[in-house]
């Protein structure tokens, strides 16, 4: 396929990894790149870009997976909706998210309605044809999905549909990413900036913080040549003690966005403080629906209250999410813990990292 | 389907677009872009088209790293 094959040029991805190489060694100590974003992590895992690097390079994962990094008071939720008999319509890899000893899998074995579906559109049109019922969406995701719903919301107010609501629990990139480059642990070298997020939200919500921080950070897209060309970027941004955003993915990511985009998540939602797996409370990091959209929001209408639950025991999801700990350091990990019986959220999602490294025979 | 995989539009009907993801067709929404055109490379996730490819941006800048890392 056209802009397909021609970026997973096996000789082209060789020959930049060379030129990362000779970069490593000129600066000899161990370099550490996080990426942020779950499908750079499936495609590294996929494509057995590790092995292609000196060994002073380590490539880490962060925050990239929505499923993962969305803590159980939200997942308790959307549980606590489906059981009040309310039609839940979430993506796939929510439902065998464990909660508590449940999934929303289990509870649809046993007869609550809980339906999957590939786009938000899908929600509208499944409430517009059953208006008896009261669908509920499990609103999770980054910049890239949020403003997908906030067009629904808006189609559901231009269509008058009153029997589809959302449980928002949408998370923003850039607060995770200044929170992740505080933090005194983790001591990040160089940041993989998401590509489709990026293509959102563009190049700008990036800048403070990279020079706030002075870490090197590079857009990119989801082939091999785009991810060992972004390394390789960041580590000639680091040889020539530069910190800058670049953008490898400049055939889909332009400097300002999508503008309609942002200006569909700002009509419809306004920046809260949230709860992120693994790293914690941040500031403005969640996406709430404004006052004037109320009446979609399930949490009011239905008086739904998080509940707390505890983190399985031995599983290191929230570890793994903000990249102090591999999967492999994870006792459970092949173990107990796999993708047909997922003991944390890492290992459900295909974006999570403990997944990801499964399915590439990672042991 | 968000993989990033471009796919081509083959038809435009006012919100919605048929694209087809290397002969896999697909009902995919136009919300956030304006001016979506058939032939086309656009970028889907969950079913919607979030950006149009850049397709002469695409082909330089290949043409560039095959050229810089010839050797
Ligand atoms: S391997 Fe399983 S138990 Fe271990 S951190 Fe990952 S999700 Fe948790």
């Amino acid at each position: 396929m056209k802009f397909l094959e021609e970026y997973r040029d096996g000789e082209l991805v060789k020959r930049i990894a060379n030129r990362a190489n000779e970069l490593l060694g000129r600066i000899g100590r161990e370099v550490k790149i996080m990426e942020v974003c779950g499908t750079h992590t499936m495609a590294i895992a996929r494509h057995g870009l590790r092995g292609l690097f000196r060994k002073n390079l380590d490539l880490i994962s962060g925050p990239g997976c929505p499923v993962c990094v969305t803590p159980n008071s939200g997942f308790s939720l959307v549980f606590q909706a489906a059981e009040m008999g309310k039609t839940v319509a979430t993506f796939g890899d929510m439902m065998r998210v464990p909660f508590n000893g449940k999934s929303l899998s289990k509870l649809r074995g046993e007869g609550f309605d809980i339906r999957v579906v590939y786009s938000p559109y899908d929600a509208l049109k499944m409430a517009e044809d059953e208006p008896e019922k009261e669908f509920v969406m499990a609103g999770i995701g980054f910049e890239t999905t949020s403003p997908l719903f906030a067009s629904i919301i808006l189609e559901c107010r231009r269509r008058r549909v009153s029997n589809l609501k959302l449980i928002s629990l949408f998370r923003l990139i850039p607060p995770a990413l200044d929170a992740l480059l505080k933090a005194e642990d983790l001591h990040i070298d160089g940041l993989i900036l998401p590509g489709h997020v990026s293509t959102i939200i563009g190049v700008k919500p990036y800048v403070d913080i990279v020079e706030k921080y002075k870490v090197p950070a590079v857009i990119t897209g989801f082939e091999p040549v785009d991810i060992v060309e972004s390394i390789r970027m960041i580590l000639k941004q680091l040889v020539e003690k530069k910190s800058m955003v670049e953008n490898e993915y400049v055939r889909t990511v332009r400097p300002q966005g999508n503008p309609k985009a942002i200006r569909l998540i700002q009509e419809v939602f306004k920046p809260v403080d949230a709860e992120w797996r693994g790293l914690g409370e941040i500031a403005e990091s969640g996406l709430a629906l404004k006052d004037e959209f109320k009446d979609f929001d399930a949490v009011e209408e239905y008086g739904l209250k998080p509940v707390e639950a505890s983190e399985p025991a031995g599983c290191l999801c929230g570890q793994v999410i903000r990249g102090s700990k591999k999967p492999t350091d994870c006792k459970l990990y092949r173990r107990a813990c796999m993708p047909d019986n997922p003991i944390g959220p890492c290992m459900v999602s295909s974006e999570g990292t403990c997944a990801a490294y499964y399915y590439a025979g990672v042991e | 389907m968000c993989l990033g995989i471009p796919g081509r539009v083959e038809e435009v009907e006012g919100a919605e677009a048929t694209v087809s993801f290397g002969g896999i067709r697909r009902r995919v929404r136009l919300d956030l872009l304006d001016n979506v055109s058939i032939g086309d490379y656009v970028v889907v996730h969950a079913g919607f088209a979030i950006e149009v490819l850049d397709e002469e941006t695409a082909l330089e800048m290949l043409n560039t790293l095959r050229e810089v890392f010839r050797e």
